[in-house]
């Protein structure tokens, strides 16, 4: 049952892929949903059985690797982790596949189109289901592989393409530290499987590494040579920088796979590798570090931003952020929990969306928006749900929003945390949450409230989204509505032990979500305070005084610009590696190759004996007393040689 | 089959008859039906030898590192020469991909060829036994009759078939080589007077002294070195296959550059272990440089085949590093990437033959939108590129990967730096693919441009079958390297436990010392 929940996405993949030209539109939605909504159902057995009643299990398939000792097989590893996992990724899938045959009922390609989504989704539970490195690392490029094809699906589109090769190499400089970060853990425990490694995992802590050149501490230099890779898939401040790019894709790519699951990736592999990172104190200081800034960095950028999805991207790579520090300060069951709402509200917010661009006819641009919300009541309210949730509001006590649990969970624990590194997760946690807030209610303001932006045209074709599309809607909508309540027993209340049981490890002391149960009013409320103020302030910026924001950017030019530039990192990553990079390609070739290798070796030797000939060739004049005059100096020579040897 | 069938010296040798039977072809003075007829002989001619050569890979006793399906029999027994062929785990599937790639590469020059056919498909025929004998000869005097054998039939594919530079590529491919082969013979020559003979597995069993190591090890690498092709030494290699045919950049790429590598590990490394220690550091050094500098190199292309073969170059050099760690992940992924390679790049050579057929041009800019005309061409194209970017669960992968694993044993600076081959792979691949398949089909010429035909098909399926088995289910593939690379590596050990380490590496290593001491 475990290997038939990856396998059937890759069934539906291979079908739709290889017959969907005789398979028709239609045929190929039905091969790659209903195996997708199989798989689901088998997801929630699984989840059942493995999470709620405690039977983890790993099937091998067959072997893969055998070089001597590195050897691993393909296997599907089911334990509280993965079941949360297998939910998540096949309840979203499920979803988004279903939405896509409305969405993309226009596209020339639906059977192409279906057979990616399942091939990602494949991909993605691979990776999921792992037990060795290698197999993850195998599920970690699929769907690196998946979401260029997908970020370039609409391939006549130079920027679409250009974006696509841009997630692609991106995630290959992360993948760089994670390949390296794989040999580095066989060179030390001579294994990658997982069980294995964690088991030597304590003996080896304290042990160092000789590691180019110099002796490192072995576990935190794997383990950040790993997390790199991490902040490669899951788009962490410095590698960040494909992700508002990949919203070229069709939009319920980017609710699937830059949003819900393929970017969580990352969180997911910190949490599994728990068992490492919790001996690595100094790389688990890195995470919280790397994730808080993220947290705060892309909340700046979302806030001035124009493009409806691009909004929803920082704030997916900010909201990555907030998982990552509760990971760094060892709150894996809080990360998880925010994984898992984070999952449904934000692909339901880019869904409604989605739903909101197929309305205005393909428009993107929330300038052109606005006074929409009476046309499209169902997605308003819709959009809504997700923005509370994300924005994490709710009445403590009584009822909240998902985001509300899982959110104020992660910023307390970084509090409980009374470490450093903590404090500072916790203050720009704080922060970046009233800016969530403020840039959630900005977009909902501009797309839904004020006065219609958009030509007469596009208004009057603005018509609510069809049935197929709304109804994964509304079920993502109660995922974000009840998934908060329903499961923060289970994910970091008091259920918490007798639910991770050994696939978190969390040392004696590190406890911070136990800790953070016990943390003041006043750092519970605060998320939820900063919340309504950044709500408010959208409120007084985009309906009160809808010129406040143009004068605000005016009198801050230089930070505005900043801001909406996004730190500039794109123009100092081309001048840096790009262009050097090229230019010095060319050089290379035509100097390097060309002029030196070529000029000296076989072209210089060439032209030599060119030369050499030439001057042979001169030699011989055809005139009789040329030759003549030679031999006789040869014989006078030679004569004298003689003489001068023979008196000796 | 019966155990005393001599199937290397037919496998070897049936090419060669079919050679002799086209060359009776008389057609009666109808150029079309001789042409017809000797497509035809050729293609059954390497089918059937493909087919007898699939004995190497079920009758293969997986379980020995000895040398299988010996055959021997006197030749010049006055000076110690004999006729001496047989297999063991590092050259039997080398032969087997050989054997695969000559029929795929008739099938691809069926049409693509269409002057002298005749004598074209005698050079391929010819080609092939070379190609096989170099892999099985177990005598110094036939494997060097081969190695450099190889070369004329090569040298007349790119000389007369090939593109507008056909002559000077030719030459300069031919005197490249050459000129490292001469060293080898010389080896050789001194190899017999130390011996008494030219038969190979004695010459591993005997110990040489380390200083003539050194000496032989030189000459061996002038030889290989060209042949793999290492940088600075790789020049000859892309304008070799810009003016070659397509299927001559099949061979070249699929199986001529890893007799270089071959070379290597048959040779060096088991004859010379204490030179091949010393200059561990040279090879790293220059497979290091290979990988880098010529993938970006690889960027700056503007010719479809000059960019595939400036990765073939940037591929090799993980060969390379993979057979001098000298430990089991880092030689089995040398011979798994030689394997993979051959396939993988002999691939993209026909995929950038399919469609200099149809426009005659290599150039990328030439190209755009091919998607929209042809869809199973780039679902062909993007699984071999993929290959070729070593994505996991294709073949690329697994040979890259274990020879990272391996470098990361032996030093792990080689290992980070090749890694970086990874990111630029990537980027040089996925640019072509953009260039040449994405975006809007605006050229006119394109837009009637046809799809894989049948024959096409034909030709890409067992190379897609391949470059997939071979990442998802690798163990078959890697069964048959194991125990030679097993005692490969304990004989190796074996011998330099002998002999303290001397030469190049421990001058290095003291230098490094002195320096360190000096920078406390």
């Amino acid at each position: 049952m475990d290997t038939a929940i990856v396998v059937l996405p890759l069934l539906g993949a291979i079908l739709a892929g290889l017959f969907g030209r005789w398979l028709g539109d239609k045929g190929s939605q039905a091969v790659t949903c209903v195996p997708m909504l199989i798989s689901l159902a088998l997801s929630i057995v699984v989840f059942i059985d493995v999470a709620l009643h405690g039977n983890s299990r790993t099937t091998e398939l067959f072997t893969w690797f055998a070089s001597g000792d590195f050897e691993m097989s393909w296997a599907v590893k089911v334990d509280t982790l993965t079941a949360v996992m297998l939910i998540v990724v096949t309840g979203v899938s499920s979803m988004v596949h279903i939405y896509s045959i409305g969405y993309m009922h226009h596209d020339p390609s639906v059977p192409r189109f279906m057979a990616y989504l399942s091939l990602f989704t494949f991909c993605m539970l691979m990776l999921v289901t792992a037990d060795n490195f290698m197999q993850m690392f195998f599920g970690w490029e699929g769907v690196g592989l998946c979401s260029y094809l997908l970020i370039g699906f609409w391939y006549d589109r130079p920027t679409a393409n250009a974006a696509a090769i841009k997630a692609f190499i991106v995630n290959r400089v992360g993948d760089f530290g994670f390949a390296l970060g794989i040999m580095g853990v066989f060179y030390l425990f001579g294994t990658v499987d997982f069980e294995t490694v964690f088991q030597a995992a304590p003996g080896q802590a304290g042990a160092t590494l000789h590691f180019l050149g110099a002796d490192f501490d072995a576990l935190t230099t794997l383990c950040l040579l790993l997390f790199v890779g991490a902040m490669g898939k899951s788009a962490q401040l410095g590698l960040h920088t494909w992700l508002p790019d990949a919203m070229e894709g069709p939009t319920p790519v980017s609710a699937l796979i830059h949003a819900a699951t393929m970017v969580t990736a990352g969180v997911f592999m910190v949490c599994r590798l728990s068992p490492m990172f919790e001996y690595a104190p100094t790389a688990l200081d890195v995470v919280a570090f790397v994730g808080a800034s993220t947290a705060i960095f892309a909340a700046t950028v979302g806030l001035v931003q124009n493009d409806i999805k691009r909004v929803i991207a920082y704030s997916t790579c900010s909201q990555l952020g907030y998982m990552f520090f509760a990971a760094g300060v060892s709150a894996y069951g809080a990360a998880m929990f925010h994984l898992f709402t984070h999952a449904f509200f934000k692909a339901l917010l880019f869904l409604g969306a989605g739903s909101v661009i197929h309305a205005m006819s393909g428009e993107q641009d929330m300038r052109k928006m606005g006074g929409i919300w009476r046309l499209i009541v169902v997605t308003y309210v819709l959009m809504w749900i997700g923005s509370l949730a994300l924005a994490g509001i709710g009445i403590p006590g009584v009822f909240g929003f998902a985001g509300f649990y899982s959110k104020d969970m992660m910023v307390e624990a970084a509090w409980a945390a009374h470490s450093p590194i903590g404090q500072y997760a916790f203050w720009l946690g704080i922060i970046a949450a009233f800016m969530t807030a403020f840039y959630s209610w900005r977009v909902l303001f501009m797309t839904f409230h004020g006065e219609p932006r958009a030509d007469h045209d596009t208004m009057h074709h603005v018509h609510e989204s069809p049935w197929v599309m709304l109804a994964p809607l509304v079920v993502l909508a109660v995922g974000a509505t009840f998934g908060g309540i329903a499961f923060y027993d289970l994910f970091v209340g008091e259920a918490m032990h007798g639910f991770w049981r050994e696939s978190i490890l969390v040392l004696e002391g590190h406890n911070t979500i136990e800790a953070a149960h016990h943390s003041p009013l006043w750092v519970k409320l605060a998320p939820l305070v900063m919340g309504i103020g950044g709500i408010g302030l959208a409120w007084v910026f985009y309906m009160l005084r809808p010129d406040l924001p143009r004068l605000l950017a005016e009198r801050l030019r230089a930070i505005y610009l900043f801001f909406l530039n996004k730190w500039y990192f794109d123009e100092l990553y081309d001048t840096i590696f790009v262009r050097p990079l090229l230019a010095l390609g060319y050089n290379l070739w035509k100097s390097g190759d060309g002029a030196v290798i070529d000029g000296v070796g076989p072209d210089g030797v060439a032209a030599a004996t060119r030369n050499l000939a030439r001057r042979a060739g001169r030699l011989q004049t055809g005139y009789v007393y040329h030759y003549a005059f030679a031999m006789l100096i040869g014989v006078v020579a030679i004569v004298t040689w003689y003489l001068f040897a023979g008196a000796e | 089959m019966p155990s005393d069938f001599p199937i290397l010296s037919v496998v070897t040798f049936l090419p060669i008859a079919g050679a002799l039977f086209i060359l009776i072809i008389r057609g009666d003075g109808d150029p079309a039906i001789v042409a017809r007829n000797a497509r035809g002989v050729a293609l059954l001619a390497s089918t059937i030898t493909f087919l007898l050569s699939l004995e190497l890979w079920f009758g293969f006793d997986k379980t020995t590192a000895d040398f299988q399906f010996v055959e021997q029999a006197e030749w010049i027994p006055t000076f110690g020469i004999s006729y001496h062929m047989g297999v063991d785990g590092i050259s039997v599937l080398f032969v087997l991909l050989s054997t695969l790639l000559t029929p795929i590469c008739v099938l691809a020059s069926w049409e693509a060829i269409q002057t002298r056919v005749k004598e074209y498909m005698i050079a391929f025929l010819v080609l092939e036994t070379l190609m096989v004998g170099t892999f099985c000869a177990l005598d110094f005097i036939g494997f060097y009759m081969f190695f450099e054998g190889v070369l004329i039939p090569m040298f007349l594919i790119i000389g007369v078939w090939g593109g507008a530079r056909r002559v000077y590529s030719a030459f300069k491919f031919f005197l490249y080589t050459l000129l490292g082969s001469v060293l080898m013979l010389l080896a050789i020559l001194a190899i017999y007077f130390q011996l008494g003979t030219t038969d190979i597995p004695t010459a591993l069993e005997h110990g040489f002294p380390p200083e003539m190591q050194t000496w032989l090890w030189l000459a061996f690498f002038a030889s290989f070195a060209v042949k793999v092709p290492m940088w600075p030494v790789h020049t000859w290699l892309p304008d070799a296959h810009v003016e070659a045919p397509t299927a001559g950049s099949v061979i070249l790429a699929g199986v001529l550059l890893k007799m270089g590598a071959y070379g290597f590990i048959r040779f060096s490394v088991p004859m010379l272990p204490d030179a091949t220690v010393m200059f561990t550091p040279l090879i790293y050094t220059l497979s290091i440089v290979a990988v880098i500098y010529t993938s970006l190199v690889a960027l700056a292309q503007q010719d479809m085949k000059k960019l595939i073969a400036y990765s073939s170059v940037a591929h090799m050099g993980f060969v390379t590093v993979g057979i001098f760690t000298l430990n089991q992940q880092g030689i089995e992924g040398a011979l798994f990437q030689m394997l993979s390679h051959g396939i993988v790049s002999g691939a993209l050579f026909l995929v950038v033959g399919v469609v200099y057929d149809r426009i005659h041009s290599r150039e990328i800019a030439r190209y755009g939108g091919l998607v929209h005309r042809m869809p199973l061409y780039s679902a062909a194209f993007m699984l071999f590129m993929l290959a070729s970017v070593g994505l996991p669960g294709t073949s690329g992968f697994v040979g890259e990967f274990l020879v990272m694993v391996g470098a990361f044993q032996a030093n792990n600076w080689v290992a980070l730096l090749i890694c970086t081959g990874i990111i630029l792979s990537a980027a040089y691949m996925l640019w072509l693919y953009r260039r040449v398949i994405f975006g809007k089909l605006e050229k006119a010429d394109l837009m009637g441009i046809l799809d894989l035909n049948r024959r096409e098909i034909l030709v890409f399926a067992p190379l897609v079958v391949l470059v997939l088995w071979m990442g998802i289910y690798p163990k078959p593939f890697l069964e048959f390297m194991s125990p030679t690379v097993e005692r490969l590596i304990a004989r190796h050990q074996a011998a330099i436990a002998d002999t303290p380490p001397s030469g190049l590496s421990s001058l290095v290593g003291e230098s490094w010392q002195a320096i360190e001491t000096r920078l406390r």
